[in-house]
């Protein structure tokens, strides 16, 4: 379609309002999706794409929305199929940039199969997992994310279920990229989406969010200004573990545990303190860091995992490629006069 | 037909009927008889009947695998009603396989099997060669398993293994019985074992001392022999349907221009399509297992909105997951062919056995007022033509279509004249004009189709977003509004309507108007075909129209109905599409001939319906 008469755009030259589509965006005031919104909003410029091979896929729930907003190829489908959905548009156009956006009922209750499918297969492609515990679009029941107890419409005497972690989740299924961020951080946000984007595999990345109307202040222990700074631990990938005002805190290892030690007592110094290395294929220790839960430690905020490996994409273009050097048919026409044939006169 | 011994008899056509444990080799001692006699010239249609389990114990009823071929001097469009000739290797394979004998028919056992301990596993309380109960039939009491040991003394092989070779000794025999030349099977033994020379010399014997066997021990009362079928000119190969629908979409893919999608999940029947299709990564051919019947077909929705032919398939069960999915393609108006084998159901069913009761699911099985393409595949080798149309209308006409086979298709083979792929009809891709405007809007129409156009991920200046939700009609955003829906429903429904114009009219085979009108769809029109043409040979008033487009319907079904005094619906289920035409076309006397066994209808069965309605 090289002779459209219309404007190829220029990735470098785009900014943030270029990505904006011309819908008005309908969430509840204060929602969380907004900041997130937003910061992909000014994180894609960054990434060097043109809008034409970003394509934004999503399943059904308050966070399926999202690609409406953008001003790329966008694909609104049906609940919990998105991973699905997005790995046909990979396998059909590897050049793409395939976004694919869930909620936590999306992602882990009805979705659960492709979700775990997508990521042990390792597509290229980018998960946003938006997080906030609950179902909002329905009107407010408890997600497989709520906590154990939840009082909510479809449980008035509390959520019998244990809670999904979706790190854990993610790293059972195999996992090469799993980040976590905060929806009241743009910053944070805006450069995992950036290090989800250049991770070649299928990247996973929790989005802590909070839904105003039915679970208002679901992540407060971690969000919220008081706890932040003791609550939140921002890993980097050769940094150490600190955390805490004036990064007075740290983790260390206890045998087989993580525990929380403070720098300058009882001669604990910063060479104590564990180094994050995100590149570890054994995923032990992303294991422990994605389980920590305030108040005891803080919660691993940051790329936590991010591990190179063949993708099924890769992988796929590469038994194309060979099948294609060494096909002995080419053809329909070869095909069909293969092997065993007769004339009859 | 006489039973002097050892003179030919000439025959219009025969079927044959091989029967042992799955270990036996059937199906492959049945598919080299009829590649031999493809080659001399007859006309042919194979079925095999596997067992539903992988690996039933040894002599059991449960582990008999069968194959039947009809063979014919004259044009032959089903594997037979009932063989002439049955090969059973065991008591079991006897004892579930002698239904299929007709009466007087030619039986050959292996002598050797018939003792206590198989005859009990069979279920036989006495033995059938001596209790009188094939009285009827005639018998050969060959000691296949001890004469082909004797044969094979000195090859150097295990016990084991030369029990192994006795299938080719019964083909031999066989060979004899219909005067064929066993080169052809010489030359297959030769290349197949060719790692193993003990192997070909323990083959070739076999079979050689089965066909010396029959010509010298006159056990069998004579030998027939079946004269040429009038074939038209060509190239020809066997096929079955699976296959055929498999290259049907790569023919699609090729003429298009695309790479071709295909998302599955493992099924029986349709699982052959899969593993066909798997490979061709040479031909461009991207085929995905998914994690389930949802995945696939979302994957293939994934494939078609970047632009690519995307295709699942699956069988029943299968096809009611995929509901809700081929829903979403039905609203973001995206090209996609859903393939259902069908098999018995409902549930799980019969999953090996055939059966045609997915009409009803495939019409109407989503939510929604939510019209697709219906199309039914007709013979093995018409699959290939039914999936060529099914991915142009798809394309052409931006909707899902379901294609219909069935297990009886799926697996059944037959000679294919190799079409011509140049001259097949062009596909035409519905890009947006050149003039488009910007912003993209995704839901203008092709004034011609109401098609609207494939804009695809990775094109500058057409990014649009569609999804499930309603969308205002030419520029997509979603819409609540209420007119807009109602306008939205009767465009997808005038769209699928429309294909109708680009469709073939319905045609008449045999008498074009008088008494009785036999309708097929699907994989019954070579038992209707037969029936219809015997019985208007023999002088009855009587046509068939047998249906390939369910929905939309073509445009004269309504005149070819008019033609005729009674209508008689023959379809493998409790008359689905007999129903869909009476609310159709109310005013017609629509009849209904419905067989639900699993099995597909006999040539005599239809013809004696058929006859009770011309003389009732």
């Amino acid at each position: 379609m090289g002779e459209r008469a219309v404007q190829v755009s220029d990735a470098a030259k785009l900014t943030k309002d270029d990505f904006a589509s011309d819908q008005v965006v309908r969430w509840c005031p204060g929602c969380g999706d907004y900041a997130i919104l937003s910061a992909m909003q000014k994180a894609l410029p960054d990434m060097g794409l043109a809008r034409e091979d970003l394509v934004f896929v999503s399943g059904i729930g308050c966070a399926a929305r999202f690609p409406y907003y953008l001003s790329t190829y966008g694909f609104h489908t049906i609940h919990g199929r998105g991973p699905a959905i997005a790995t046909g548009v990979k396998l059909a156009n590897p050049a793409l940039s395939v976004w694919e956006i869930q909620g936590d009922g999306d992602a882990l209750a009805i979705g659960g199969n492709h979700f775990i499918h997508a990521l042990r297969r390792n597509i290229d492609i980018n998960i946003l997992l938006f997080n906030n515990e609950i179902y909002g679009l329905t009107k407010g029941q408890y997600s497989p994310t709520s906590q154990q107890g939840l009082i909510t419409r479809s449980t008035p005497h509390g959520s019998l279920e244990r809670p999904f972690s979706a790190g854990e989740v993610a790293l059972g299924a195999q996992s090469t990229f799993f980040a976590r961020t905060i929806d009241t951080n743009p910053k944070l946000m805006t450069g995992i989406f950036k290090a989800a984007e250049a991770h070649k595999g299928t990247s996973l990345v929790e989005v802590l969010q909070n839904c105003i109307i039915y679970n208002d202040k679901t992540h407060g222990m971690v969000t919220g200004k008081e706890h932040r700074d003791d609550h939140q631990l921002h890993l980097e990938h050769g940094k150490p573990m600190l955390f805490g005002a004036d990064n007075s805190k740290g983790l260390r290892l206890s045998g087989l545990r993580l525990e929380v030690v403070e720098i300058g007592r009882d001669g604990v110094t910063e060479a104590d303190v564990m180094v994050h290395d995100a590149h570890d294929p054994d995923p032990a220790l992303h294991q422990m860091l994605v389980r920590l839960r305030p108040p005891e430690f803080p919660m691993a905020l940051g790329v936590i995992r991010a591990v190179a490996a063949q993708t099924y994409d890769e992988a796929l273009a590469q038994q194309l490629a060979d099948g294609q050097a060494r096909a002995r048919v080419r053809s329909v026409k070869e095909l069909l006069h293969s092997g065993e044939t007769w004339e009859v006169s | 037909m006489s039973v002097t011994a050892s003179h030919k008899v000439e025959l219009d056509r025969v079927v044959v009927r091989f029967a042992g444990d799955s270990g036996d080799g059937m199906q492959l001692t049945g598919s080299q008889f009829t590649y031999t006699s493809a080659l001399l010239g007859n006309d042919i249609a194979t079925l095999p009947d596997f067992p539903a389990e992988i690996r039933a114990p040894q002599g059991t009823v449960e582990g008999v695998s069968g194959f039947q071929v009809q063979i014919g001097a004259v044009d032959v469009h089903t594997p037979g009603d009932e063989a002439d000739v049955l090969v059973a290797m065991n008591p079991a394979a006897l004892r579930s396989n002698l239904k299929w004998l007709r009466p007087g028919g030619q039986l050959i056992v292996d002598l050797d099997d018939f003792e206590s301990r198989n005859l009990k596993r069979a279920g036989y309380a006495a033995d059938p060669l001596e209790d009188g109960s094939l009285e009827g039939y005639r018998v050969t009491r060959a000691p296949i398993t001890s004469l082909t040991k004797e044969a094979l003394k000195g090859v150097g092989l295990g016990t084991k293994d030369i029990v192994r070779c006795k299938n080719m000794f019964a083909l031999g025999v066989v060979y004899w019985l219909f005067n064929r030349d066993p080169a052809k099977t010489l030359a297959f033994i030769a290349d197949k074992f060719r790692k193993d020379p003990a192997l070909v010399e323990a083959n070739t014997k076999a079979l050689q001392a089965g066909y010396h066997y029959a010509e010298t021990v006159e056990a069998l009362p004579s030998s027939y022999h079946i004269a040429p079928a009038r074939i038209a000119p060509g190239s020809y190969r066997h096929i079955a349907g699976n296959q055929a629908t498999a290259w049907g979409l790569l023919a699609a893919a090729e003429r298009l221009g695309s790479e071709l999608f295909y998302a599955s999940y493992p099924i029986t029947p349709a699982s052959d399509i899969l593993h066909e299709l798997s490979r061709h990564r040479g031909m461009g051919v991207l085929t995905f297992q998914a994690e389930d019947e949802i995945a696939a077909v979302c994957a293939a929705i994934g494939a078609s909105f970047a632009g690519t032919l995307a295709v699942t398939a699956s069988s029943g069960p299968g096809i009611a997951l995929k509901g809700e999915g081929m829903g979403l393609a039905v609203m973001a108006e995206l090209p996609l062919v859903i393939v259902d084998v069908q098999r018995a159901g409902p549930s799980t069913g019969l999953p090996t056995k055939t059966e045609q009761a997915d009409f009803n699911i495939a019409l109407h099985g989503r939510n929604g007022e939510s019209p697709v393409i219906v199309l039914a595949a007709s013979s093995p080798a018409q699959c290939f033509e039914a999936a060529y149309t099914a991915a142009k209308l798809a394309i052409e006409h931006m909707t899902p279509v379901i294609l219909l086979t069935d297990g009886y298709l799926a697996n059944g083979t037959e000679p294919w004249r190799l079409p011509d792929v140049d001259a097949m009809p062009d596909i035409r891709r519905p890009t947006p004009p050149a003039d488009t405007a910007v912003p993209f809007q995704p839901y203008l129409r092709d004034p011609d189709t109401l098609a609207r156009f494939w804009a695809t991920p990775g094109t500058p200046g057409l990014e649009h977003r569609i999804g499930g939700l309603e969308k205002e009609d030419v520029a997509g955003d979603i819409s609540y509004d209420p007119a807009n829906h109602q306008k939205m429903v009767n465009l997808r429904a005038e769209k699928v309507a429309r294909v109708a114009e680009h469709i073939p009219e319905q045609d008449i085979r045999c008498e074009q108007s008088g008494k009785v009108l036999v309708v097929g769809w699907g994989g019954t029109y070579g038992a209707l075909l037969t029936a219809v043409t015997e019985l208007e040979v023999a002088g009855e008033s009587v046509g068939l129209a047998h249906f390939h487009h369910l929905n939309p319907l073509p445009s004269n079904t309504e005149a070819v109905l008019s033609r005729f005094e009674h209508i008689l619906v023959c379809e493998l289920n409790s008359g689905q599409f007999a129903r869909h035409l009476r609310s159709l076309f109310p005013g017609h006397d629509i009849r209904q001939f419905n067989k639900i066994q699993g099995l597909p209808f006999r040539v005599n069965e239809v013809k004696e319906k058929i006859m009770g309605l011309c003389h009732g």
